[in-house]
């Protein structure tokens, strides 16, 4: 399927944009590299491309939590990214970690903020030029603003509330069923216990990804959500994974591609799930009940 | 600690913050190519099930000075350049000195706070499977 048919037919095609419509508009948007492996970018990355850094910039330094207004708007400043400017986010595996750094710029309710469908391998694979070249910019006073947790962030005792509603468990299938408290091949990063939150099905996240690393047409993501699931679309969602990473792939996927009305990322995730006291689990491969 | 453990120690601990991943950069460019042997029988090769990207890697050489392979794909420079440390600290050392290598190493090189503690975790379980890979290959030789 062409790549600008199959993104026609999402329900919001404007955010997405592809290798060419990049190549050709470089001068007109501030992209940002997003990886999973932070050194990539010092390797290579989009001429005039600046480097966000997941784990360093994104999270509060102190807490579990994300950066505060003051902290986002000189993060912004450091990277030269104004209030109005079009960010166009990219990265590896998928852009896994670049739909990451997308749904923290919305917490700040940065507007103009687009994805590159297929991210950094799919650039590569179109001949897209990469340069060790590193930008140099300037503040442009970016407004501090208030972080709005309330629409796309769940938390703890909302997810709990939500049990029997539609709710995705966007990990591997062994983390589903309890077999494994980690990713294969990424080691433990804690939960002593293991299995899903009772109700949630499990769509691991890398499903809604086509070979090339873009996204599948919406017939199949359709079918992957709604129809396999029975979950209503009109329903209010949740997506959670480990620490959140990998379900804001799958938020952004419900959210722009399918146009779901109402979907949070719960970042907390099993890290926290896995190991809060009373918590209700279930094991296997069956969604559970509520209890 | 190797002298050249110890080298590497002081280089990361000399430098601050980007330069620090500058330098592991540096190390992920300088891992050498794997030997054709390995290249061709890449059941060799033991994978690290730690490690967030696939490496592989395989012991051999004497007690004496024990030789180090590693094989991680170019997209990974992170586990790349973690592995050429491992090489440039312990390979043609003795399983002697590898042995005595601290397991405590990975964290000395102040890389917590610059790439996560998952990865440095990871780098961890390069170095137990080093050490295992070299006390099999030396109880094998007597």
């Amino acid at each position: 399927m062409d790549q600008l048919v199959k993104i026609a037919e999402y329900a919001n095609p404007d955010i997405l944009v592809t290798t060419q419509w990049l190549k050709q508009n470089l001068d007109k948007v501030i992209v940002v590299e997003s990886d999973e492996d932070i050194l990539l970018y010092e390797t290579g990355h989009i001429p005039g491309s600046v480097k966000l850094d997941w784990h360093t910039e994104l999270n509060h330094p102190l807490r579990r939590d994300y950066l505060e207004s003051a902290q986002f708007a000189e993060l912004m400043n450091i990277k030269g990214i104004g209030r109005q400017d079009t960010v166009v986010l990219y990265g590896d595996r998928s852009n896994w970690w670049a739909t990451y750094a997308f749904w923290v710029f919305k917490l700040f309710g940065h507007e103009k903020v687009l994805l590159l469908d297929g991210g950094r391998n799919k650039w590569i694979a179109d001949g897209g030029e990469l340069t060790k070249d590193k930008p140099t910019f300037s503040s442009k006073d970016y407004p501090v603003v208030e972080r709005n947790d309330s629409e796309i962030r769940a938390f703890r005792d909302e997810v709990l509330g939500h049990l029997g509603k539609p709710m995705v468990d966007v990990r591997s299938p062994e983390e589903y069923s309890g077999e494994r408290l980690h990713m294969p091949d990424f080691p433990n990063e804690g939960a002593t216990r293991g299995g899903h939150i009772p109700t949630a099905a499990s769509i691991p996240w890398s499903k809604a990804i086509q070979q090339d690393e873009t996204f599948r047409p919406i017939a199949e993501l359709e079918k992957l959500y709604f129809s396999d699931t029975g979950f209503d679309r009109d329903s209010d969602f949740i997506a959670y994974c480990r620490i959140g990473e990998r379900s804001s792939h799958s938020w952004f996927v419900l959210k722009y591609l399918l146009g779901v009305k109402s979907v949070r990322n719960y970042d907390g995730s099993w890290t926290e799930w896995g190991n809060l006291v009373g918590a209700p689990i279930a094991t296997g491969v069956d969604p559970g009940v509520a209890a | 600690m190797t002298r050249a453990a110890d080298e590497i120690v002081a280089d990361f601990q000399f430098l601050e913050g980007s330069d620090r991943l500058q330098l592991l950069l540096e190390f992920s460019e300088a891992l050498p190519d794997l030997d054709e042997r390995y290249g061709e029988h890449p059941e060799l090769l033991e994978r690290v099930e730690e490690c967030q990207s696939p490496i592989f890697i395989a012991v051999d050489g004497t007690a004496e000075a024990i030789k180090l392979h590693f094989s991680a794909p170019r997209e990974s420079p992170t586990t790349r350049g973690f592995a050429s440390i491992l090489f440039g600290a312990l390979s043609s050392h003795s399983a002697a000195e590898i042995m005595e290598l601290s397991d405590d190493f990975p964290t000395k090189l102040g890389l917590d706070h610059i790439i996560t503690p998952l990865r440095v975790r990871g780098m961890r379980g390069m170095l137990a499977r080093i050490k295992r890979k070299t006390a099999e290959l030396v109880a094998e030789h007597g």
